[in-house]
């Protein structure tokens, strides 16, 4: 019974996207959104790829990672060489974009997930530096001027993609290899106690954040003509944890809407390019001081439509997001 | 009553950190089904000898055998499913997740249904999860915590949530099952329930058990054996009325006697 409630909640999310797709592709087709939407679009969608791959590191299996953007670098170069220099077509592209990135997560990921504490940190920061410096360094790619990338990057991509992520990070969380991973989150000793294989798990939502990380950089990087190292710098790591922070730890649906509402008062605060941080610091604080637990807390969309029930998973409420 | 192979034997065991012998030389035996318990002063050592029995410190003298097996050396998500299970002195319950889903966390080294099924939400996955709420539900039932199955952990009034923490140690189907100070900060009353507790879990799941408490009501009330700790050395072993009257025992608890 249950199951059958289960996926009849599936579909009813599935076709709600799907019809979302349907208007925004027909509103572009139709010529009704002009560029700067279109654009301002995909890079919200992009940066929700970011929040929810994130989310599953920090927010789920508690994690604290502070390079993702690295992961997001790995990504839009590798694929960016696999367009550009080989040729490929755009799906190989981001799928090999992704594949790198996963590999760069587990280099980093394995040694310093086996141990507790702060070293996670210290190296994926570490990493994100390292990352942007041989990037600028690698004449190959172009260096400090950048690398020219074709615009491949559009509505149906960018929308497929969120879709894959969010499902398979849902699909991840509520099981109980995600319940593993929140153990962990909860208490580590207590989970290495009740025989969970800690290290598996946390290596593993890592390796598949950083995953999607690197999908979001394909994205990313055929979405703008050029990628330069500096768009990957330290700031853009934060800019991402910020994402999930003030969503809440734990709530996809709410990483997903602090990435589309922060990306969206950051590109309308373009046009005041004087007082830009300061209007957006003043929102982070003030969110802060007055939801320290987070937009959503723990909680996700869907509990509050089913309620009384536990919550499942904020699965496809993501994509209605992309509309505001 | 022993029966000639013991169930967990421990070794010679001994642990240092830099200078500090924080343990040394202990030796425990303990034959299946037995109830043994494990007392001693503040700072003697006992909550250390249980985090090298699972895994938490390795031991750098002795070795620890549960039926035979060498234990040393492996890491604690091992050695739980190798079958010592442990609750905490303070409790570490995981305080987001539901009172089933706590169950069922201990179930999962037990789960068919790999990652990947998971994720792609093949067949394998549904009916390992719907298994897991089916055992878990069932197992809540036997220590009438259903009623508290959706509920957080972290929102159960303190006696359920010890009760919790002992039935998610028994979900991971241990052979040994360690309590650490069961009866911390319950009331005459709930140490009473405490105690038909452990019994009823004794019978019903075949266990043996270890346990430490500074309850001695309690310890002397449902242990056959009882070792004694004193600064990381075991000083006494016995029944517990040889225990009671052991000089040895009274002098570590009370001091020495002024001669």
């Amino acid at each position: 019974m249950a199951i059958f409630k289960q996926a009849k909640h599936f579909w009813t999310y599935i076709v709600l996207s799907l019809v979302i797709f349907g208007v925004i592709q027909f509103m572009i087709t139709g010529q009704m959104l002009n560029l700067f939407y279109v654009n301002t679009l995909i890079f919200i969608a992009i940066n929700i790829i970011l929040a929810v791959s994130l989310h599953l590191i920090i927010g789920i299996t508690g994690q604290f990672s502070i390079g993702h953007a690295g992961f997001l670098a790995v990504g839009a170069y590798a694929s960016g060489i696999i367009t550009m220099k080989l040729e490929l077509p755009f799906a190989a592209a981001l799928l090999i974009g992704g594949l790198v990135a996963a590999l760069a997560g587990f280099i980093i990921g394995f040694p310093s997930l086996r141990l507790r504490g702060d070293y996670l940190a210290i190296a994926t920061l570490g990493f994100g530096e390292i990352v942007r410096i041989v990037f600028l360094n690698l004449d190959y790619v172009g260096g400090a001027s950048g690398m020219q990338v074709n615009h491949l990057t559009t509505w149906p991509w960018v929308f497929g993609c969120i879709l894959i992520a969010i499902l398979v990070i849902v699909n991840f969380t509520n099981s109980t290899h995600g319940r593993a991973c929140i153990s962990i989150r909860e208490d580590e000793t207590a989970a290495d106690a009740m025989g969970i294989n800690t290290t598996y798990y946390k290596v593993a939502a890592f390796v598949i954040g950083a995953f999607f990380a690197g999908i979001a950089g394909g994205l990313y990087a055929h979405n703008f003509y050029i990628i330069q190292p500096s768009n990957f710098g330290f700031l853009k790591s934060f800019d991402i944890l910020i994402f999930v922070v003030l969503g809440g730890l734990g709530s996809l649906s709410g990483s997903v809407i602090a990435a589309v509402l922060l990306t969206v008062v950051s590109t309308f605060l373009q046009d005041y390019p004087e007082t830009r941080m300061i209007i957006y610091s003043i929102v982070l604080i003030v969110v802060m001081l007055y939801r320290p637990q987070g937009l959503m807390g723990t909680k996700e969309i869907t509990s509050i439509f089913s309620k009384g029930k536990r919550s499942k998973g904020g699965a496809k409420d993501g994509n209605k997001q992309t509309v505001a | 009553m022993e029966t000639n192979k013991p169930l967990l034997k421990v070794d010679n065991i001994g642990i240092r950190f830099g200078g500090l012998r924080a343990v040394s030389d202990v030796n425990i035996e303990l034959f299946p089904g037995e109830m043994a318990g494990l007392i001693g002063p503040n700072g003697a050592g006992k909550t250390t000898f249980f985090n090298m029995l699972t895994g938490v410190y390795v031991p750098t003298e002795g070795q620890i055998l549960l039926n035979g097996k060498k234990l040393n050396n492996l890491p604690p998500y091992k050695i739980t499913r190798n079958g010592i299970s442990r609750t905490f002195q303070n409790i570490r319950l995981f305080g987001e997740l539901s009172v089933i889903d706590n169950v069922k966390v201990a179930y999962h080294s037990q789960a068919k249904h790999t990652l990947f099924s998971s994720i792609l939400r093949l067949p394998g996955h549904f009916s390992g999860e719907k298994e897991m709420e089916e055992k878990a539900t069932e197992f809540l039932k036997i220590f009438n915590l259903d009623r508290f199955k959706d509920e957080k952990a972290k929102n159960l009034p303190y006696g359920q949530q010890r009760r919790l923490e002992i039935a998610r140690a028994l979900a991971a189907n241990p052979k040994l099952l360690l309590l650490d100070e069961p009866a911390a900060g319950m009331n005459p009353h709930e140490t009473k329930e405490l105690m038909n507790l452990i019994a009823f879990i004794r019978e019903q799941f075949n266990l043996t058990v270890l346990l430490i408490e500074h309850d001695m009501p309690l310890v002397m009330g449902v242990c056959e054996r009882i070792y004694v700790l004193d600064h990381g050395q075991l000083i006494a072993e016995g029944t517990p009325s040889e225990i009671k009257n052991n000089p040895k025992v009274i002098e570590a608890y009370l001091g020495e006697e002024v001669s």
